[in-house]
């Protein structure tokens, strides 16, 4: 027993001293930032996404960072190597883009309590090393409901969600609330794909909610095929970008986004480093932090349905306007928020439940 | 002209030149590949082959090898059973699952309880739940003559269906604020699997993956079983002669490399994944079919090739970090060597001759 | 006519497209497995030929060209198993496997720098009235010819299989290669040309995928269809018209329990997403009981290699 204890001290010795790491609180001449990858950075979605946000942050401070990352790293123990060998390799920071990835992330924290990490969409801040930070994407989904009970003829809009997780809940709800806001008769189909990348599939899904009669379709899954499928209906169904701008949709289905800009973020954590200012953080920004953005909202919507989403988007960017505002039931008809109220952080993160008017259950 | 020429018996000498010619071949093939890339090729090689195995931080990839060749080497050793025997159980990834989520059940039903009669019943459910899951190829397959290729494949996508009910349901951690994954069992000693020597990587999966090699070459080379199997692998008809059941012969090895698997799921969801999430497995019951392949379906040849599987991605992993490299390269090095491997293998059972003119 | 909230004849039509890439994949194994060789590089090969076609297809801005482009892609990549299987007699399986992983990286090298780019559109083939026919005009006339194309595929292998001496001789060489040696035919070459066609037809199925499924690139595209390919050939017992069953029996089913989900259907979301799984092994099993020989229809010699000592 006492020799366990020993050879893990032996170890944890080893790291602090190959981490690299001078007192944080001066600034540093030179950080090196590191990311790590769930998909392969050509997904065009996620993590594309996110290295486009390191690319920023190498294009914002030059010579003073180096960049270094890892694709396509499986979530488990394969992380907790990747994390601890670019601890070892003299990472100053460590941004781990992936839920997943939260375990490990504290995990690898404790043993080098000089390197920063900074874990994307968990909650767990188990070490004084470790931050988190999120994006509001469900603000950027209550511009796109907005826009869907505006433009959808037939009163029928879907969703392609993933897995079913808060994550995505809290999407579909925010898409639902405010499409209903503007078009009391619409209904909302969910489609779950089981999935974040399945092309094939998610144009399946895509096809089978426009054969169901649905014309505004919005997808949680990474992939632009749902945009493909809507593309092949010569404009009678619409869609939105996700995650990217799907830009080569525009002239098509695609009449808005959700981008996931993770590039301001990164840029102020690295520069907090190189300056000293750096400080455990727990961030989760919005539409006004700069996080998420509206992609251009094209033509094919109406001027004054435009107007209206755009509205929506800078009340939400002033903070004058919350997407999760009372009244607001739960789909049993128990009542959630009252008149006025605004949904705590907490019960938007564990999010478990559908609101009132969504037919159909979260899977359990 | 050249020709091959079978030899009478395996040559020693390349059985043990052939992998050693493989690697150089692919160190001079990758590594024009690498320079087409605008990398430098030693360094590349160097970083992949050398630095986990004896670089500056090896004290620490040595052991990360170990973890991931334990899970392929159990998992292969059982697939190697099989297909010894002429039955193809592809499913061993549904297997790994169905035994992970089997075993955390367990020890996630007691939580917190403490006793040290907790894991041992974990492991046994582990193995429990590959076991079942491979039955149900092995019982169709006896009862129906259904083809157990296509029903261990399909049953490996129900599994992963039932892995993200698991993590978004049954078995989510009640503490974790509505997010998928059970809890982690590092935190729940009774149900872990810890490293057993701080550092060295070292759990009860490798010990196991160890062991089993151990214990399954003395069963295939001198044990009346192994006989069995080898002999219905080469000639059915022959083992019928010899009174092998064919049927029986099935429940054993698809019961075997499903309990292994299931085991390898256990161990690895319960140390080095820590937890039941949607995306747990990471396609060892896959990588371990070409592990088995590449070990010559020997068990300590099974051995030698987990970990040479494991330093290409542990030292791959470090290329790519360390010298910008996509990830997509390496893979492309891995089959290379895979390539490799397999081409040159030829040479320890034939040899080639030159001849002049016609046949 | 809607059977709960579902229209049949449009469920029919979205099942023919959506199986088109497992079926054209399927097709090509079926004839490889004919002819006694197991590639299970099926996954590999289509992704080679998904990106190969996509590829060719912005190049030129001809979708055919890029079918040709992929099948092209598909069947050369096979030519690396060919030759490690024929010529080198590595172990078929573990090469399979390796091509794979081979042709997975390759594919995302090679597609650098095509992320975000979209093809020229596969459109309908021109049927004029055809269409228009009730029912029928949706599920029978208004597909892309690479949909009519992998129904005439089926019908010419199960033709060329059954009925002429290539088909003969493929099917000596499968079952029994050292009969098939004794009577002068030259098994390697046959299983190579075997191969490289079984390439071209994965090739062609993961084309579609890049070209007309999703139109885009991305890695990983293909998803796992290679793998289920395999499996239809195994469901189909060897059968070209069976695989087509397979291929729209899977394909249909997907599409269904997607269709289910989007018309609101009560039955919970996860068994509907095993179902195509469990759908098709309860179909295999009643199969191969019934007849109780459906299952032995595998080409005797399938994944033994062949080394002529004389």
């Amino acid at each position: 027993m006492l020799r366990r204890t020993l050879l893990a001290s032996a170890a944890l010795g080893l790291g602090l001293t190959l981490s690299g790491g001078a007192a944080m609180a001066a600034g540093m001449d030179k950080v090196k930032a590191c990311f790590v990858y769930v998909g392969p950075i050509g997904d065009g979605g996620w993590t594309f996404q996110h290295h486009d946000g390191a690319l920023q942050v190498q294009a914002a401070y030059g010579d003073k960072v180096e960049l270094q990352w890892q694709e396509s790293v499986p979530e488990g123990a394969d992380a907790e190597r990747v994390l601890t060998q670019m601890a070892l390799g003299g990472c100053n920071i460590i941004f781990t883009t992936s839920f997943g990835y939260m375990d490990a992330t504290n995990a690898v924290a404790a043993k080098f309590p000089d390197v920063k990490f900074e874990h994307a969409t968990g909650f767990k801040r188990d070490q004084p090393n470790v931050s988190t930070y999120n994006a509001r994407f469900y603000e950027g989904r209550a511009v796109q409901g907005t826009i869907a009970g505006r433009m959808t003829k037939s009163n029928k809009i879907g969703y392609i969600g993933s897995f079913p997780i808060p994550e995505v809940v809290m999407g579909i709800n925010s898409y639902y609330l405010h499409a209903k806001k503007v078009n009391p008769a619409v209904e909302l189909s969910v489609v779950w794909a089981y999935t974040w990348f399945d092309p094939a599939k998610e144009a399946d899904a895509a096809k089978a909610l426009i054969d169901q009669g649905v014309d505004v379709i919005a997808a949680h899954t990474d992939s632009t095929a749902p945009l493909a499928e809507a593309a092949k209906t010569n404009g009678a169904v619409i869609g939105f970008g996700q995650a990217s701008d799907m830009v080569e949709y525009k002239d098509g289905p695609r009449v808005s986004s959700i981008i996931d800009n993770w590039g301001p973020y990164y840029v102020k954590r690295v520069g907090a480093l190189l300056d000293g200012t750096y400080e455990q953080a727990d961030a989760w920004e919005g539409i006004a932090g700069g996080e998420v953005l509206i992609g251009e909202i094209t033509a094919a919507v109406p001027a004054e349905v435009k107007a209206e989403a755009e509205a929506l988007r800078d009340a939400i960017a002033a903070g004058t306007y919350h997407p999760f505002t009372g009244p607001i039931n739960k789909q049993d008809g128990s009542a959630w928020l009252a008149e006025g109220a605004t949904a705590p952080d907490g019960d938007l993160l564990g999010m478990n439940f559908f609101v009132e008017g969504i037919t159909g259950d979260i899977p359990q | 002209m050249l020709r091959l020429e079978k030899r009478p018996n395996p040559s020693k000498l390349w059985l043990y030149g052939t992998p050693v010619m493989a690697v150089i071949l692919t160190m001079i093939v990758g590594g024009m590949l690498f320079a087409t890339m605008g990398k430098d090729p030693f360094e590349v090689i160097r970083t992949i082959f050398w630095d986990p195995l004896f670089g500056e931080f090896a004290f620490y990839l040595r052991g990360q090898l170990l973890v991931k060749a334990g899970p392929l080497i159990l998992i292969a050793i059982g697939l190697a059973l099989g297909f010894r025997a002429g039955i193809w159980n592809i499913g061993a990834e549904g297997q790994y699952i169905m035994g992970a989520i089997c075993g955390a059940a367990v020890g996630l039903a007691v939580y917190p309880t403490e006793s040290r009669w907790i894991y041992p019943a974990m492991v046994i459910a582990g193995a429990f739940g590959g076991w079942a899951w491979a039955m149900i190829p092995a019982i169709l397959k006896t009862r129906f003559h259904t083809n157990e290729i296509l029903v261990s494949l399909m049953l490996v996508y129900v599994a992963q269906t039932i892995l993200a009910k698991a993590s978004t349901g049954f078995l989510k951690n009640p503490e974790g604020m509505g997010f998928p994954g059970s809890r982690n069992f590092s935190s729940y000693p009774a149900a872990a699997n810890p490293e057993l020597i701080a550092g060295s990587g070292i759990h009860w999966g490798v010990v196991t993956a160890l062991a089993v090699a151990g214990v399954a070459w003395v069963l295939l080379s001198r044990h009346i079983i192994g006989f069995q199997i080898r002999l219905s692998g080469q000639a059915p008809r022959a083992a019928r002669f010899h009174g092998v059941n064919p049927s029986k012969l099935v429940v054993l090895c698809m019961g075997l490399s499903g309990a292994l698997a299931g085991l390898a799921g256990l161990f690895e969801v319960t140390g080095p994944a820590g937890q039941i999430t949607i995306d747990f497995n990471v396609g060892y019951g896959f990588t371990a079919i070409i592990v088995a392949f590449l070990g010559r379906l020997n068990p300590i040849g099974i051995v030698f090739a987990g970990v040479l599987m494991a330093l290409t991605y542990v030292g791959g992993e470090m290329a790519s970090t360390n010298l910008g490299l996509p990830s997509a390269t390496i893979q492309v090095f891995q089959g290379m060597l895979l390539f490799f491997l397999l081409g040159v293998d030829v040479l320890t059972n034939y040899r080639i001759r030159t001849f002049m003119g016609g046949k | 006519m809607d059977f709960g909230g579902i229209n049949p004849a449009i469920l029919i039509a979205s099942l023919m497209a959506a199986s088109v890439p497992i079926l054209l994949a399927a097709l090509g194994e079926l004839v490889v497995e004919k002819a006694g060789v197991l590639n299970l590089g099926v996954e590999g090969m289509m992704i080679m030929g998904a990106i190969v076609g996509f590829m060719v297809t912005i190049q030129t801005g001809s979708p055919f060209l890029g079918f040709v482009g992929g099948a092209i892609g598909g069947a050369g990549l096979s030519l690396i198993f060919a030759f490690l299987t024929q010529v080198l007699l590595a172990n078929q399986v573990a090469t399979g496997l390796a091509l794979t992983l081979f042709g997975l990286g390759l594919s995302a090298l090679l597609g650098q720098g095509y992320n975000g780019l979209k093809p020229a559109a596969t459109g309908a083939v021109p049927l004029g009235p055809l269409a228009d026919i009730p029912f029928f005009g949706r599920v029978l006339f208004s597909h892309d010819w690479v949909v009519y194309f992998s129904v005439f595929m089926t019908g010419v292998i199960w033709y060329v299989l059954k009925s002429t001496r290539l088909g003969l001789i493929l099917r000596a060489v499968g079952e029994s290669h050292e009969a098939a040696h004794a009577l002068g035919y030259k098994v390697n070459r046959i299983r190579l040309g075997a191969i490289a066609f079984g390439g071209a037809m994965a090739g062609m199925g993961g084309a579609y995928v890049s070209l007309v499924r999703v139109p885009q690139w991305v890695d990983g595209i293909t998803a796992g269809a290679g793998w289920i390919a395999l499996a239809i050939v195994v469901f189909a017992s060897w059968k070209p018209w069976r695989a087509l069953i397979g291929a729209y029996l899977f394909g249909g089913i997907t599409v269904l329990q997607l269709n289910l989900q989007a018309a609101g259907s009560s039955i919970p979301v996860e068994y509907l997403s095993m179902s195509p799984y469990l759908i098709t092994i309860v179909v295999l099993v009643i199969m191969s009981s019934g007849r109780g020989k459906a299952a032995l229809n595998a080409p005797a010699a399938l994944g033994q290699n062949f080394h002529a000592s004389r």
